[in-house]
């Protein structure tokens, strides 16, 4: 059995504390990250949820953004949720003008796209690499994806309502991105699957 | 969690949806705004959502008379100006403002002691609604009884629009202090603990095992400068309000984006050095002990 990977989720703002203990519980040794030295030394990254604009914005005054922006193109696997999402996306809708993301994932996000706060929900989702067993998803003023390149694979999509076949869940290599948040659930699957994709990388 | 609402296969206004959007704010700053400019210029700082009012906490002292929800058309504008979540206040214990915040498509309630209380004796039914609710507290009873009324994020009362963080410290410091003693006693002593907190056994019995209140604790009140931030964040809050301590400032703008990063840097003193020069005049601020005890908010709710 291999040595559990450490894994760093960036922690200038948001559920922070919730993506270190899924982490911890699902085989892989966290630890936060402020700062551009903190970066060596990670086989992964996890991007929370929380507000992307603020995480974008201290990433950029911190000096994080570049060092996040060549480690993930020199193949640093990142797993995203929600805002985590947005920030892995090469391009934004609905985002306040001059908004930066890390990138890496060919697709385009809508921010808010369900909604406003009172239109969050949470709800079962077929996730068939995760197995048979539904995934139970909570959406928080989450993001859904707009449109994806040839090397983006689709997880997951909204199974009912006027939402109906929005892909919520994809992976193109050794980037992970949900719009829901697996970490407020404790249903281990998502980590997993991203503690995986570091172990083979 | 406690005081679960059943939850169907797929559920808005649930528990964990409501208090779930708080913890998305954590180690953030919420910005309290009076127009659709201040709004941007808080979105363009890094705050993590807006406090949508009609006048700042300092404005309603210094004026006076009964303070209300705000105008909608106020509201839409400041909707419409930003993308982060924008929340608003009203009345304790005044539902149907609550029920029009609600339909305007506000994101987060604060059933709020600035404004001029509209009920003595209740608080509002916060599980009757879709919309999440914020409440203040002065102490853990208080923070315990607006949970099991559905509070689904709690923020230390502090005294507000004074710049004066004295009264907060007292409150996350009593808050926390609590909290701390809950954990120290046996199943037997948390009955008599209950009594004594004025609160309901089951949720005192789970801060007991949790070391933690079950939903967001922010804190609110006074707040002025990144030191403030950092201290009032090493002290235990999981987040910032701040009221009057920005646009009441000399340069909003900066000091707004310099909360901020004192906020995610609180422990780091280098950082809250380097973010503490040259942000202009702070605001006045007001000795506490000055106001008479009828005009302070913090005893407003019990």
């Amino acid at each position: 059995m291999n040595a559990r990977p450490v894994i760093g989720v960036l922690a200038l703002q948001g559920d922070v504390r919730e993506h270190l203990r899924a982490l911890d519980r699902c085989g892989a040794s966290a630890r936060p990250i402020r700062r551009p030295r903190e970066l060596t030394g990670l086989g992964g990254i996890v991007l929370p949820g929380g507000e992307s604009t603020t995480i974008a914005k201290l990433a950029a005054a911190f000096d994080l953004l570049e060092p996040l922006r060549a480690a993930v193109r020199s193949g640093l696997p990142a797993y995203g949720s929600c805002a985590g999402m947005i920030l892995l996306a090469d391009r934004v809708t609905d985002a306040p003008p001059g908004q930066q993301t890390v990138g890496g994932i060919d697709m385009t996000v809508r921010r808010n796209a369900f909604g406003r706060q009172v239109d969050s929900f949470e709800g079962d989702l077929e996730f068939p690499v995760l197995g048979e067993e539904p995934v139970h998803a909570v959406f928080i003023r989450a993001p859904w994806v707009e449109q994806a390149g040839p090397g983006v694979e689709p997880l997951a999509r909204i199974p009912t309502g006027p939402a109906t076949g929005r892909v919520v869940a994809v992976r193109q290599g050794a980037l992970l991105a949900t719009a829901f948040h697996p970490e407020m659930t404790g249903d281990c699957r998502v980590h997993e699957l991203f503690v995986r994709i570091v172990d083979e990388s | 969690m406690s005081t679960p609402t059943p939850t169907p296969a797929t559920a808005t206004g649930s528990a964990r949806v409501k208090r779930g959007m708080a913890e998305m704010l954590k180690g953030g700053v919420i910005m309290d705004v009076v127009t659709p400019e201040q709004a941007k210029i808080a979105e363009d700082a890094g705050a993590v959502a807006v406090m949508a009012l009609e006048r700042v906490p300092a404005d309603i002292r210094v004026q006076g008379g009964v303070a209300r929800m705000s105008d909608p058309d106020m509201i839409d504008g400041i909707i419409a100006a930003v993308s982060i979540p924008v929340m608003a206040k009203a009345r304790i214990g005044h539902f149907a403002e609550a029920q029009v915040l609600q339909s305007l498509g506000v994101d987060y309630v604060d059933e709020s002691e600035v404004l001029t209380p509209a009920d003595e004796a209740h608080h509002i039914d916060k599980w009757a609604f879709t919309v999440p609710f914020v409440c203040g507290a002065t102490n853990l009873g208080e923070a315990i009884r607006r949970i099991a009324e559905g509070a689904a994020m709690i923020r230390s009362k502090g005294e507000a629009g004074t710049g004066n963080v004295v009264e907060a410290t007292r409150h996350m410091r009593a808050i926390r202090a609590d909290i701390r003693r809950l954990t120290q006693l046996d199943d037997a002593e948390l009955y008599v603990a209950a009594k004594e907190l004025r609160a309901p056994h089951d949720v005192v019995k789970e801060i007991a095992e949790t070391g933690k209140l079950p939903v967001v604790l922010f804190t609110a009140g006074g707040i002025a400068t990144p030191a403030d931030a950092a201290m009032m964040m090493q002290l235990g809050a999981e987040g910032l309000f701040v009221g009057s301590g920005i646009f009441k400032s000399g340069d909003p703008g900066r000091r707004a984006e310099a909360i901020v990063k004192a906020t995610t840097f609180h422990d780091d003193p280098d950082v809250i050095a380097k973010v503490s020069r040259g942000l202009g005049e702070a605001m006045v601020g007001l000795n506490v002990e000055q106001i008479p005890p009828d005009q302070r908010f913090a005893g407003r709710g019990w």
